[in-house]
């Protein structure tokens, strides 16, 4: 400021003073210029200029911005209708995509759970796919993509990530049928979880419920208990989970109590199937024998026997 | 004495908005050939109002320009300096002239002034301005008398309005 106080009477000053002016001013430039293309401290200085220079720049973007709120308020209602469907159909595609993933993600944990399964009850597994659902309250029974050429055999149990959910009835070549364990025909020896108390578990023939008809009237058994795979009969491993009570009753004649259990696994839900291969050391007795009694050759005798049973009594009792 | 004030304020505001409008953001494809509006402005209140202004006053306003575009300093100081004294120099006659002589005068003026900038470039190390830039003069003398007018406008609005 000291210099444009400096300049202003200068004008009526003779041609030559201002002319010494202009050269003081024109080596002052000069040397502005040098210093601030070689020296240091000028920047140095000139950064903390810029606390006076933000604003002042500021100030100076701000009409650009009114300028973009207006064209944005501006814009043609139809340009924004266009737009509009535009990133609606956009959304749509996303949320399919979305939803898309999810699935996978939820198969990749199915997946995942059902191998740590077997990882735990370090088990040989093999899995499979649920091809078609026959839930036939009579016969609940499930079809698999694996058979006798994947080495699938009857009686493999079959378990999905939540619990156990059958065994193999019979196989074909390439597709298996699990019998469900709400299959009426089916029983599963079980224990109480909590207390150990050891039942059978009957298929109800309804998808969703197990029943426990046999319990002795003093079981430790309450609603809620888990119930998992004993391991008697050879056939399941132990300590699978299978069902939780729902309900309890003693019986018509009060001498047993009633039990209701729901299958733990996802009966009608499982997409993917693990089938165990062996178990590792076989718990309890080994699997009943597919014939029991006596051999076939023994047997006709036997009845041709208990058929004379009337005549030859008389003579064989004393 | 307070007329004379008024009239200092509207030519130093007038210098400083015209700084100002330096910054002001532009289509990139326009702004090689943005006026140099403080040498229009300079140059006005040099030829009507010489007593308030003279080559201090276009150092500082080249300078404060210089800072607020972080541009090389002293380069724009030099400039109007130098726009300021020919303007002095030849402020009897240019007064006179005719308004498309004025124009026409102001053209040189920038058109000098590029030349003087191209030169400052060259030794500063610095890449050439564009050629673009050599159009910026004629847009120049195109605006003068608008910005003559306006200013004019706006001197005689404060004279009028002081007793």
């Amino acid at each position: 400021m000291a210099l444009s106080r400096d300049g202003s009477p200068g004008w009526s000053a003779s041609t030559a003073g201002s002319t010494l002016r202009l050269a003081g001013y024109l080596l002052l430039a000069g040397a502005l210029m040098m210093l601030d293309r070689h020296n240091a401290w000028l920047p140095r200085l000139r950064s903390s200029g810029d606390m006076i220079v933000q604003p002042m720049w500021r100030l100076a973007g701000a009409p650009a911005q009114w300028v973009e709120d207006a064209r944005v308020r501006l814009t043609r209602q139809a340009a924004l209708r266009n737009e509009n469907a535009k990133l609606r159909d956009a959304l749509l595609l996303a949320n399919v995509r979305i939803a898309r993933m999810r699935a996978l993600v939820r198969q990749n944990d199915q997946l995942k759970r059902l191998l740590d399964a077997a990882e735990m009850l370090r088990m040989q597994g093999q899995l499979a796919r649920v091809i078609d659902i026959d839930l036939d309250p009579n016969h609940g029974r499930i079809v698999i993509n694996r058979g006798a050429r994947q080495g699938v055999r009857v009686g493999q149990p079959v378990v999905d990530s939540h619990g156990v959910m059958g065994q193999v009835m019979e196989v074909l070549p390439d597709t298996a049928v699990v019998l469900l364990i709400t299959d009426p025909s089916g029983a599963l020896p079980v224990t109480d979880a909590r207390s150990g108390v050891r039942a059978l578990a009957y298929g109800s023939g309804h998808g969703e419920r197990l029943d426990l008809p046999n319990l002795p009237i003093n079981a430790d058994v309450r609603v809620g208990d888990e119930l998992l795979s004993s391991g008697l009969g050879g056939r399941f491993p132990s300590g699978f989970p299978v069902a939780q009570v729902t309900a309890l009753a003693p019986d018509r004649s009060d001498s047993y109590l009633r039990a209701e259990a729901r299958p733990l696994a996802h009966l009608d839900r499982s997409d993917h199937v693990l089938l165990l291969r062996d178990l590792a050391e076989p718990v309890g007795p080994p699997a009943p024998a597919t014939r029991a009694g006596p051999p076939g050759a023994l047997v006709r005798p036997a009845a041709a026997a208990s058929a004379q049973v009337p005549s030859s009594k008389p003579g064989g009792a004393p | 004495m307070i007329r004379a004030d008024w009239q200092r304020w509207i030519c130093y505001l007038s210098l400083g908005s015209a700084v100002f409008l330096l910054l002001l953001p532009m289509p990139p494809a326009l702004l090689p050939l943005r006026p140099w509006w403080p040498a229009l402005v300079l140059l006005y209140w040099i030829l009507e109002a010489p007593q308030y202004i003279g080559l201090g006053t276009a150092f500082v306003t080249g300078v404060s320009a210089d800072v607020l575009a972080g541009a090389l300093l002293g380069d724009q100081a030099l400039r109007l300096v130098v726009i300021a004294f020919l303007a002095q120099r030849f402020r009897a006659r240019l007064r006179f002239f005719p308004m498309p002589q004025q124009a026409a005068t102001v053209l040189l003026l920038l058109l000098n002034d590029c030349l003087l900038r191209w030169l400052i470039r060259a030794f500063a190390g610095m890449a050439p301005p564009l050629a673009l830039a050599w159009i910026s003069p004629m847009v120049g003398a195109l605006v003068w008398p608008f910005v003559f007018l306006v200013l004019d406008g706006l001197r005689a609005r404060v004279r009028a309005r002081e007793p």
